[in-house]
């Protein structure tokens, strides 16, 4: 057993998937000669050549134009945006482009758009976002968030092995402070689609991913010594898919539903996992459903002001307590 | 030494006479074609808008001549001759205008937006300059997997002026990637001319901030623009990487059929006219002997029973069954649920 830390269980995905399928390659700013900002990246030049590792100029559309047109000559290509936040200006390639080639032209276009994103790392406004609901609104792309170890490297061979296009979203706040025990060279490829129970709960479920799924545990742990009460924790791990099923199941033990993430709260997916919950669970329901977001301002850079905006243990602890008194 | 004889009468590049032919059949299939899809959009057959290519079937018809059999290229909306020249099938064409559930995609996108990569078209989407990155992503996968294969993508003045174009030319320059950039000098981006794009009047001297070649070509004189194409398309087979080829032409009907032209002046157009590619070309093979009228006089009935026999193969047939809207928007599943509250089982 070696422990990885969560970024180390990417690059271990990723160069299993690489070692494993010749037709597997990455392209981004800075993955070759100095491997990744984040180095993610670390050592593929040398392991699998320039052919297979590529450095671009800065031109993110380029990228995943390039991405797609290697993906339907039957290629796996890996895109990396230096940090999530200018996948931005690839929006056209990616909702335009990408998402719509099966559909319009029958195109298959299986490429991973991965990147750092999240904050809590005082990034600022733009090496701090989580834009997920920029593309949760498009059919045909996948959006994959992982919150563990486990699954940053099982998701990650999953999304490349995916025959559709996935957004890779990492949490840089996670890449270096989470480890886990990982068996060597295990073969895990989490099925995209397919939420996890992070904690039991009977009392009130809370649905969330990514980071966000270690301060709703935390919450919950604390109301649990605190209040006495059982908080579930389902860490959804793909948003499209997404595993209403598992929702519903959740929603149905414990009739208390609250939602959490770390995007910004206006258009955010937290409303579309309300309206399901209430097209589909409305009678299984006690309370009203809740969220807890980051408030609608962009992303500041100072601690205070970052730690105002984004969700805390506190804000999550204090939701939920107001669910279950409901 | 021996000198080389050059015999000034023969075709440019030693273009055989069934190779002049077939030239002509394609710069009459595509006048053709459009001229039935015409015909259909005014009895309102045509669903959506319909896009001529008159006065460009030339340098269409020409660049995509200068391929072979393996080579991609990706078309825009006034391109129908470089598609033909692929493979692509005229019955296709109709169906897609027609939006009938046999095209090519069952209704779901229209006019030329249409693929087969195995015959080596990749459709546009209408987002102009985004087709740049996906071909470069193309030219990179037959450099990385050592085939001796060239891509070959169009793009208008107006498409000239996205950021895309920049970033896709800029990206295929970098890596030396086998690709040929047509730049369509057409006079015309819907109704903005060409001096409300760019300060440039030759538009190959993009090509200079890119590091890469640049040509403007008479995009109306089939010949040159064929032996250019020919040149830049052997160049980056044989690992020259990408260049930029310019070819001058004029877009002699509106934007779109429902287009009343009413900034394009009407001399302006007449005495484009006067430069037809097509009139041009039957003037030249005929007049140097290159090619009998009279099997340009075949062609011209070939082409219009085969329009005539695509027509009536697909005028009656149906528009697509609405529930099949939902499929393949992913692989797997590959039908999107109908929800409860729009039940498709009523």
């Amino acid at each position: 057993m070696a422990e990885l830390t969560y970024l180390e269980a990417l690059r271990e995905g990723l160069r299993e998937e690489m070692d494993r399928d010749e037709r597997v390659f990455v392209l981004g700013e800075d993955v070759a000669a100095y491997g990744g900002a984040f180095k993610v990246t670390d050592g593929f030049l040398d392991r699998f050549g320039p052919d297979r590792v590529i450095d671009t100029p800065i031109s993110e559309a380029a990228i995943v134009g390039a991405a797609a047109g290697a993906a339907h000559m039957g290629m796996r290509p890996v895109a990396e945006m230096q940090f999530i936040d200018f996948i931005a200006c690839a929006y056209d390639m990616l909702t335009n482009y990408v998402a719509t080639a099966r559909y319009r032209a029958g195109l298959s276009t299986p490429l991973v758009v991965r990147g750092p994103s999240g904050g809590y790392v005082r990034g600022g406004p733009f090496h701090s976002q989580m834009p997920e609901a920029a593309f949760f609104h498009t059919p045909g792309l996948k959006l994959v968030c992982p919150a563990t170890v486990r699954d940053a490297k099982g998701l990650i061979k999953a999304s490349i092995r995916d025959d559709d296009p996935v957004i890779f979203f990492e949490h840089k706040f996670l890449y270096r402070r989470l480890k886990e025990e990982i068996p060597e060279g295990e073969d895990i490829v989490t099925p995209l689609g397919e939420a996890r129970v992070a904690r039991e709960g009977t009392d009130l479920t809370i649905v969330t991913w990514s980071a966000m799924v270690w301060k709703s545990i935390e919450a919950a742990e604390r109301i649990a010594n605190e209040d006495g009460a059982s908080v579930e924790v389902l860490d959804l791990r793909t948003l499209l898919p997404m595993d209403d099923p598992a929702i519903l199941a959740s929603v149905q033990r414990t009739n208390r539903v609250l939602i959490v993430h770390e995007d910004t709260r206006t258009g955010g997916v937290a409303g579309e996992i309300t309206a399901r919950v209430n097209e589909q669970a409305f009678e299984w329901l006690d309370a009203p459903v809740r969220r807890v977001t980051a408030h609608d301002t962009p992303l500041p850079y100072a601690p205070t002001l970052e730690d105002f905006v984004l969700p805390q243990v506190d804000d999550i602890a204090a939701a939920a307590r107001w669910l279950l008194a409901y | 030494m021996t000198s080389q004889s050059v015999d000034v009468n023969s075709p440019p590049g030693g273009l055989s006479a069934d190779q002049l032919l077939e030239i002509y059949y394609y710069l009459a299939l595509t006048r053709g074609l459009e001229t039935r899809l015409g015909n259909l959009y005014r009895q309102g057959k045509v669903i959506g808008g319909l896009y001529r290519s008159l006065g460009q079937e030339g340098e269409s018809v020409a660049t995509a001549y200068a391929l072979r059999e393996g080579d991609i290229l990706s078309p825009l909306i006034r391109n129908l001759g470089s598609m033909l020249v692929m493979g692509a099938r005229p019955v296709e064409v109709l169906r897609q205008y027609m939006a009938k559930a046999t095209g090519p995609t069952a209704g779901r996108e229209m006019n030329v937006h249409f693929n087969d990569l195995k015959l080596g078209y990749l459709g546009q989407i209408s987002p102009l300059g985004d087709m740049i990155p996906v071909m470069a992503g193309i030219a990179l996968t037959f450099r990385m997997r050592r085939e001796p294969r060239v891509g070959m993508i169009y793009i208008g003045d107006g498409g000239s002026s996205t950021g895309a174009f920049h970033e896709g030319v800029n990206f295929a320059a970098v890596m030396n990637l086998p690709l040929v950039i047509v730049v369509e000098q057409n006079g015309y981006a819907y109704s903005t001319p060409v001096a409300k794009q760019t300060r440039l009047t030759r538009l190959a001297d993009k090509a200079l901030a890119y590091g890469m070649p640049g040509y403007t070509v008479d995009g109306n004189d089939v010949f040159a623009t064929w032996e250019q194409a020919r040149d830049l398309v052997d160049r980056a087979r044989n690992g020259g990487g990408p260049a930029l080829l310019e070819v001058v032409t004029y877009r002699r009907k509106g934007h779109a059929e429902h287009d009343d032209q009413r900034y394009q002046p009407a001399e302006e157009i007449a005495a484009w006219a006067e430069r037809d590619p097509v009139d041009r070309y039957v003037a030249r093979v005929t007049g140097a002997g290159w090619v009998q009228a009279s099997a340009l006089q075949e062609t011209d009935e070939r082409v219009e029973r085969e329009l005539t026999e695509a027509v009536e193969a697909c005028e009656d047939d149906p528009l697509p069954d609405p529930v099949t809207g939902l499929g393949n928007v992913y692989r797997n599943p590959a039908d999107t649920p109908a929800l409860w509250f729009r039940s498709l089982d009523g």
